[in-house]
């Protein structure tokens, strides 16, 4: 007979695919998780950063209010980096921003750190902070693109440009490309604008130090321990065993805690140094708007070239992006948004250019989707147009001309495996029913305006390029000495339900119940390097590895049990050789699926092992008194490959939709000066439950044979499509284009002399 | 180091206030601990939070008492102010959160007077009248004299608001309200409009327009006021639209655009006074 587990699962029913309850989630819901700012350590003292008022400048003195008691606070500059035989950058891409800037040194964006100060309470370190005054010379600031391109102050380089990528397929020169365009039956052109957003996940940044001798142990609040440790091991200059990060339970991320941790750890161990004590450092909301890192802003030149019977002969996009003061991630970020340009659709020929340029914006960074929602409305918006301009049906239209097994991509990848192309497109076929009626009145009372409308996308699952091969990502599962069972990764769960899908991988790889399963606290003591938690990687990538693990421990066991004649359920066997012989480990490391090739030099090939592929439908509604545009209904059937864990995977499918649907009508970071002016929850705004519409999730699987059970990525594929899915449903409302996000009231009050008459 | 006061009555606080000009007057504290970190730490508080004489509705002959300590969640609920006083108690529920409801106050609001304050143009167009005291003694003024440039009022150094006496519009008096802000709930507003016009059939008598977010104050509309008086519904609406147009000054600011804030307001001013 079936009895119901720990976890709710019938023994017997296999646990991937089923909606387990979360591991982690009594705990948060309780209020019973220790947050790093929960965390107490004796003595511990907090720190503080005194930041730059000026957006580019040279820095000539720190000076220290005389009137300020200094005895029970401690002040720390870039002479206490240098003075301890640290190296004061960064470690990233490269290694071009500076932890603190030095005298003399130059200041390159608004909130830049100069100094720090720790104190016996975090409230005297915040009012010591205010008594610490930088004097800057100021410099010409750069805040556009345009300017940054003049190049007329030089930021970066020569030519301010961090980065630039140029795909080619089906043609060798310009001038075979313009003459597709020209020999063309209609070119669609225009030119789209994304905003710059902030990922306000619910922790602020937070960081603790402490030296235990000549060993630096850093816990806090991460997407990437092993990020950090690169990043540490530079900064401190010393061997990977004297520096030890640990992830404390982490409230949200989307890609904000990938690269900014590193520079708060590096504050946190010099504050730590120079205490003597361990140091605590937890951002206020407000300076963590202001001085950590957004989805970059970006703008692309799209044009599609159309035969006479409406197939696509060419694609041309410019993408550009503004990547702020520092190099930090901006050319993976750029490479992503290139790859995705050209949209899941047929061409035989397409060219893709792309720029990241420097600015004096704080710098931009990780952020769910990763380039590919800037490029994901342009491309979408164009569809969108093709179809007004051949008055075809816009599921229609994508259904037509997107690719599926057998077609390539623009970097010439031929599509073998998984391609959900029809599935998704078909799945919102067939919820779609009849578009709202165009005109009537909203539940005030006033009259509105309704429109529809849907996109097709894709979203390349895992690292880019060679990047998983590179890597080379790792992770075991053990049998303890006390013969449980352990996966150990630096996998972190960031609120996305890493632990609670691990638990279910290996268990079903085992063979045995999910709450059997220990996921051990990511420490870099403790756990081998699986790679960064970004990309969509963490279930397809490292879950794949820890399938792999858990199946060789499974199999070792059981030769065992029958070299010894030991009988029982697995578990039984694991306590039976755990007393036997101790602790069994199995580390496996990833490989990638068989004919993935990739050339980075002239950017063709495989770009990612696998796709994911998604279509969404949005309906709106315009107030015409208020110009607000209310988000309806909204349709998302996304290829999962599989769904591990279905509840988690619809989790993360309506809160990346919701944070689509944010960015494109209310979100926004609104720089003044190279400041963020928003810089609060009050004024730097996302959606509330009242602003989002029932989602609907469709999970569509259309397996991955080289992921576990035949997952792929899900985590930023939500994220890309509804922006432009809301742009086309009210261009469909008003009959006129937008191009530019967010579509906010006042950009749609503006619009009025555009609309459709009627 | 702040001094913390909780009077147990009226009289202490009254006395409190006499003889500390300087210390800040705590109500809920929704709008003062929100930016208590970017502001000096005040030399005393005086906490007036759930104080039994100022927790009060009281339903009168022509109007209702409201106690300037009552929640936004109390105002909200009660079921005279639901039917007698609609856009004061939709005000209130547009107000922050839940949680802002159940802590923030009319007397704080009415206090603060940030133009952006909710309840307020819904007590302009009710035409209410606030009550006050001292150690000197009561007085009321007219809600429409209340306010004197951005977050200035006439409230003397010694004075606590006590409550707002609120009138009831009769039964020929249509009352609305509309608040446009940054998204659909726990936002500051971008405009706000309220109206109470008193109909003789379908012809415009009289009618009280006020509106937030596009002045430093909140305002009456004098200039529509005028202009509709007399009007069909309707006409009246070309004719509210036509008279907003000289007679607001809104700005741009990080939440909206003045240009956005006219047309809005227009489009807000001119449906209060459209058919049905």
């Amino acid at each position: 007979m079936e009895r119901p587990s720990a976890t709710g699962l019938a023994v017997g029913l296999a646990p991937v695919g089923a909606s387990v309850p979360r591991v982690d989630g009594f705990a948060k819901v309780t209020g019973r998780a220790l947050y790093l700012d929960d965390l107490d350590a004796p003595g511990a003292w907090h720190g503080a950063t005194v930041r730059s008022t000026i957006a580019h400048g040279v820095l000539e003195a720190i000076d220290l209010d005389p009137a300020f008691d200094w005895s029970q606070v401690v002040v720390a500059t870039a002479a206490d980096i240098t003075g301890n035989n640290f190296a004061n950058f960064i470690r990233l891409i490269e290694d071009d921003q500076v932890a603190l800037v030095p005298i003399g040194g130059r200041v390159m964006h608004v909130d830049e750190a100069i100094a720090l100060v720790s104190a016996p309470t975090r409230q005297l370190a915040f009012i010591a902070a205010k008594h610490v005054k930088p004097r800057i010379k100021a410099l010409p600031a750069v805040f556009d693109i345009e300017s940054a391109l003049a190049a007329n102050q030089k930021l970066f380089g020569a030519d301010n440009i961090f980065k630039q990528f140029l795909i080619r397929k089906g043609h060798v020169s310009d001038a075979e490309l313009e003459a597709v365009f020209a020999g063309a039956a209609r070119v669609i052109e225009g030119t789209y604008q994304t905003s710059p957003q902030e990922q306000m996940y619910i922790e602020t940044q937070a960081m603790m130090a402490r030296w235990d001798g000549e060993v630096c142990r850093i816990v806090g609040s991460m997407q990437c321990p092993y990020y950090v440790h690169k990043a540490m091991k530079a900064f401190l200059d010393c061997d990977a065993d004297e520096v030890v990060i640990s992830q404390s339970v982490t409230g949200g991320g989307f890609g904000g805690k990938e690269e900014y941790p590193s520079m708060l750890a590096a504050h946190v161990a010099v504050l730590a140094k120079k205490t003597g004590r361990a140091v605590k450092m937890v951002y206020d909301r407000d300076e963590d708007i202001a001085a950590t890192t957004k989805r970059h802003p970006c703008r692309t030149h799209h044009r599609l070239a159309v035969d006479a019977s409406g197939e696509i002969l060419a694609i041309d996009a410019d993408v550009v992006m503004d990547g702020g003061a520092y190099l930090t991630l901006s050319p993976v970020v750029l490479s992503r948004g290139v790859l995705h340009a050209a949209g899941p659709y047929r061409s035989p020929v397409v060219r893709i250019r792309g720029r990241v340029v420097a600015t004096n914006h704080p710098p931009h960074g990780a952020f769910r989707g990763f380039g590919a929602p800037q490029t994901t409305f342009a491309y979408e918006r164009q569809i969108q147009k093709l179809a007004l301009a051949l008055g075809e049906d816009a599921l229609a239209i994508r259904k037509r001309l997107a690719v599926r097994a057998g077609d390539t991509t623009a970097t010439g990848q031929l599509l073998g495996i998984s391609v959900g192309t029809d599935e998704v497109i078909g799945a919102i076929e067939q919820v779609a029913g009849k578009p709202p009626v165009r005109d009537g009145h909203g539940p005030s009372g006033a009259p509105v305006r309704r429109g529809r409308g849907v996109v097709f996308y894709f979203h390349g699952a895992g690292f880019t390029g060679a990047g998983e091969q590179r890597l080379a990502g790792r992770a075991a599962v053990a049998v303890t000495a006390d013969g449980g069972f352990e996966v150990r990764s630096s996998s972190t769960d960031i609120g996305q339900g890493a632990i609670t899908m691990f638990s279910q991988i290996a268990a079903g790889a085992l063979g045995v119940d999910p709450a059997a399963i220990v996921v051990v606290d990511p420490s870099t003591a403790q756990v081998p390097d699986s790679g960064p938690t970004v990309a969509s990687r963490t279930c397809m990538v490292v879950g794949g590895v820890v399938e792999k693990a858990a199946l060789a421990v499974r199999a070792k066991l059981e030769a065992w049990a029958a070299a010894h004649d030991v009988r029982g359920s697995i578990g039984e066997v694991a306590r039976a050789y755990a007393v036997k012989h101790g602790e069994l480990v199995e580390i496996v490391a990833y490989e990638p699926p068989p004919g993935i090739a990739w050339d980075d030099s002239t950017y063709t090939g495989a770009a990612y092992p696998v796709f994911g592929w998604a279509a969404c439908l949005v309906d709106v509604e315009v107030d015409l008194d208020t110009y607000e545009v209310a988000i309806t209904r909204c349709v998302q059937a996304i290829d999962v490959g599989k769904a591990i864990n279905p509840s988690i995977v619809k989790g993360q499918i309506e809160g990346g939709t919701l944070q689509a649907l944010g960015w494109a009508v209310l979100e926004n970071v609104v720089y003044k000066d190279g400041k963020v002016a928003n810089a609060n929850m009050t004024n730097c705004i996302v959606p509330t439950f009242a602003d989002a519409p029932d989602l609907e999730t469709i999970l569509i699987e259309v397996p991955y044979p080289y992921g576990p059970s035949g997952a792929k990525g899900v985590g930023e594929i939500p994220m890309d499509g509804p922006a432009a899915a809301v742009a086309n449903a009210v261009e469909d409302a008003l009959g006129c284009a937008f191009d530019e996000l967010p579509i906010s009231p006042e950009v749609v009050a503006a619009s009025k002399p555009r609309w459709r008459k009627s | 180091m702040t001094t913390y006061l909780r009077p147990r009555d009226l009289d202490e606080g009254l006395h409190a206030r006499a003889e500390h000009a300087d210390w800040t007057v705590l109500a809920g504290g929704t709008d003062l601990l929100v930016n208590a970190n970017h502001r000096a730490a005040p030399v005393g508080m005086i906490d007036l939070w759930r104080l039994a004489d100022l927790c009060f509705v009281r339903v009168e002959k022509t109007s209702v008492a409201i106690g300037a300590g009552t929640t936004w969640t109390e105002v909200e609920r009660h079921p005279a102010i639901r039917a007698k006083l609609a856009p004061l108690a939709l005000a209130a529920r547009e107000i922050g959160a839940l949680q802002i409801q159940a802590r923030g106050t009319l007397g704080g609001n009415v206090g603060t007077s940030s133009p952006v304050g909710d309840s307020l143009p819904a007590l302009l167009a009710l035409d209410a009248e606030l009550e006050v005291a001292s150690v000197r003694g009561h007085r009321r003024v007219p809600y429409r004299e209340w306010c004197t440039g951005y977050r200035t009022t006439h409230l003397a150094a010694d004075e606590l608001i006590i409550a707002a006496h609120v009138p009831v519009p009769d039964a020929t008096t249509r009352t609305s309200w509309r608040k446009v802000g940054t998204r659909r709930a726990q936002s500051i507003s971008k405009v706000m409009g309220a109206a109470a016009i008193t109909l003789d059939g379908d012809v415009v008598v009289s009618a009280r327009v006020a509106l937030g977010a596009i002045a430093n104050r909140p305002i009456r509309i004098t200039a529509v006021e005028d202009a509709v008086r007399g009007q069909r519904l309707g006409v009246a609406g070309d004719a509210a639209r036509a008279a907003l147009r000289g007679a607001i000054q809104p700005i741009d600011d990080v939440r909206s655009t003045a240009t956005y804030r006219r047309e809005v307001a227009e489009n807000l001013v001119a449906r209060f006074f459209s058919v049905s």
